[in-house]
């Protein structure tokens, strides 16, 4: 202990290093730290039960009525078509941007012309794919609040994008993509499950 | 005012025994009694006051609001009711808070242009831009989760719109946006961890940037209308020979500011207090419904040229790039203006017609945003988003050669 330290005797290495490590390892502890802290703005766990599979009879809906359930929140739109809707979808296909769906969100027993399991049954989720707004329903052709031309579909009043009676959306509008389809399957002829796809034994 | 130096510099009794463990009266100083600011200060000087006055009323009528506030997608809409209705001067309370959030932000957004009109973010200021530019930043978030937290239908849906942003993000997106919310849709949990970072996380942050704004600023001086170096004349005892100290010039030119602008803030929370429908837009007065979007969705009239900029692109991440970008590219300011000449006053023609051209488009990308989409609308936003980045992109050709007026010596 006589050793008096003094500036030319101190070993300014050996600080830097005892720095360093001391640095090193504070920082892998706030970075632990952080974990539960950033983790804990994850959905919590009453959340994700919320997000549990709903059930929606669809026996009594009209030809042309549309009917909302709530999914995890998210508005889910089961639309039942008449013959006359499905025969207009094919005029729209070279005015719509994703007529095959290539780009577009839906499971693989929806990927087709009418993006639907039983073609009379639409079942989407109405939230648009441009910044999340629900659009509105407006299935006439020519209804009088929308374009000339107007073919029957959904409009968004957000931002204006318009999407088919099989939530394709148009060309030219902000959103890039069809409307999602949410995974589901028939429970019965008249009981649809929305946020499930079908398990064995189920009709898909 | 000697007399009042005399009487600081020399204590005794309890200033005294309170200075030789504090540095108060070398704080006051520095930074009141002995801060020379440049004599010449004009009107455009009064916004920096302003904005500070206007975080001290937001503060206070945010604390008392939080007393009968309940943070939860149930309680929210009605506690906000029985605050407007029931709470003693819960009414004014309120109205001084939302009339406070516009006035916000016409007092930052005039006094940034202050800074682009005489050219206070220049070298050596760089870093009180900076500083200010995280403040702006800081109090749109601020004022976002704000908006949310009376939970009515355009709280709720301005926030889909926004939080929708960031899941337009490649791969990370969707669960960025999940993380946020803390639910698959904007919930009870997003309401609160809002509320939280609106009454405490951001406004820390906000009173820490103010105060790092004010010392940086003390460090190199405030600017002034012609642009000038008052530290370059000075008095024999080393005085800025164009400087006044700020106590007590400008905190009386202040002070009188403030009266004045208490009078039209009391004006708009007695007679306006929605502004016309745009400090409190009117689906607001509706609860939040999940299921069914207002028919017309507009922020709040001040995030509205941004957004305006969001619409304009078709592509939606591309869109919200270009609105971060619109923000992003104001930092870059002291650096992309080469013009060595700070004043508009002796800059040449190039820079006013710049700037003039960057204000229009603001304002037209303003009242845009508030508007439905329309394809014309669509177009003219286009065009005026160009001509907003043009004045970034041009500025830095044209500001090298710039034919500038003669700077004088001296404040004139």
């Amino acid at each position: 202990m006589s050793e008096v330290k003094t500036i030319e005797t101190v070993d300014i290495k050996r600080r830097q290093i005892l720095a360093g490590a001391t640095g090193v390892v504070g920082a892998v502890g706030a970075a632990f730290v952080a974990v539960p802290f950033v983790g804990s703005w994850q959905p919590s766990d009453k959340a994700k039960a919320a997000g549990a599979p709903v059930d929606v009879d669809i026996a009594g809906l009209q030809p042309g009525q549309m009917v909302t359930v709530n999914w995890r929140g998210k508005p889910v739109w089961v639309v039942r078509r008449t013959p006359d809707m499905l025969s207009r979808l094919t005029e729209l296909d070279s005015v719509v941007r994703d007529p095959m769906s290539e780009s577009s969100e839906q499971p693989a027993y929806a990927k087709n012309a009418t993006r639907a399991i039983k073609d009379e049954f639409l079942v989407v989720v109405g939230i648009c794919t441009h910044l999340g707004c629900s659009p509105l329903y407006r299935p006439a052709v020519n209804s009088p609040d929308m374009a000339a031309n107007w073919r029957g579909g959904f409009f968004c009043p957000c931002h204006g994008s318009s999407f088919d009676l099989a939530g394709r959306v148009f060309r030219s509008v902000p959103a890039p993509t069809n409307l999602e389809i949410p995974p589901h399957n028939y429970l019965t002829e008249t009981r649809i499950r929305i946020g499930e796809d079908a398990s064995e034994g189920g009709q898909a | 005012m000697s007399e009042v130096n005399k009487k600081v510099s020399e204590p005794g009794g309890l200033l005294k025994w309170v200075d030789d463990r504090f540095p108060l009266i070398e704080t006051w100083n520095a930074h009141v009694a002995e801060y020379y600011a440049p004599k010449n200060f004009n009107f455009w000087y009064f916004f920096g006051s302003f904005a500070l006055l206007t975080l001290v009323i937001m503060i206070v009528s945010g604390i008392w609001l939080a007393m009968s506030y309940k943070p939860s997608a149930d309680d929210a809409f009605v506690s906000v009711e029985y605050i407007m209705r029931d709470v003693q001067w819960g009414w004014l309370i309120r109205y001084i808070h939302t009339t406070g959030a516009s006035a916000f932000f016409i007092v930052v957004y005039l006094h940034m242009m202050r800074a682009l009109l005489y050219g206070s973010f220049k070298q050596p200021r760089e870093l009180v831009w900076l500083i200010g530019m995280l403040i702006f930043v800081v109090l749109m978030a601020e004022a976002f989760m704000g908006y949310m937290l009376p939970w009515g239908q355009m709280s709720y849906w301005g926030a889909q719109v926004i939080i929708s942003l960031f899941s337009t993000i490649p791969f990370i997106g969707p669960d960025l946006a999940l993380w946020i919310r803390g639910d698959y849709i904007i919930s009870d949990a997003t309401l609160n961890r809002f509320f939280a970072l609106h009454v405490i996380a951001l406004p820390l942050v906000l009173v820490l940037l103010v105060f790092m704004h004010i010392v940086a600023l003390h460090k190199v001086g405030s600017n002034n209308p012609d642009g000038t170096d008052i530290k370059k004349h000075k008095s024999p005892e080393g005085l800025p020979l164009d400087g006044v100290p700020f106590h007590p010039y400008y905190t009386v030119k202040d002070s009188f500011g403030a009266v004045m602008f208490l009078i039209f803030f009391a004006i708009i929370v007695f007679y306006f207090p929605d502004g016309g429908g745009h400090f409190i837009e009117a689906p607001n007065f509706e609860p939040a419904d999940p299921l069914k979007t207002p028919d017309h969705i507009a922020p709040v009239w001040y995030f509205t040229p941004f957004y305006a900029i969001l619409r304009a692109v078709p592509d939606p991440f591309l869109g919200v790039a270009a609105m971060g970008l619109s923000i992003a590219v104001l930092f870059a300011m002291p650096w992309l203006d080469r013009c060595k000449v700070r004043s508009i006053r002796y800059r040449g023609n190039s820079y006013k017609l710049l700037l003039t051209m960057l204000v229009i488009s603001f304002i037209v990308l303003g009242v845009l945003g508030a508007l439905p989409s329309t394809p014309l609308y669509t177009k003219l936003a286009q065009i005026f988003t160009i001509l907003y980045f043009a004045f970034f992109i041009v500025l830095p050709f044209t500001s090298v050669n710039e034919k500038t007026k003669p700077v004088p010596e001296r404040t004139t």
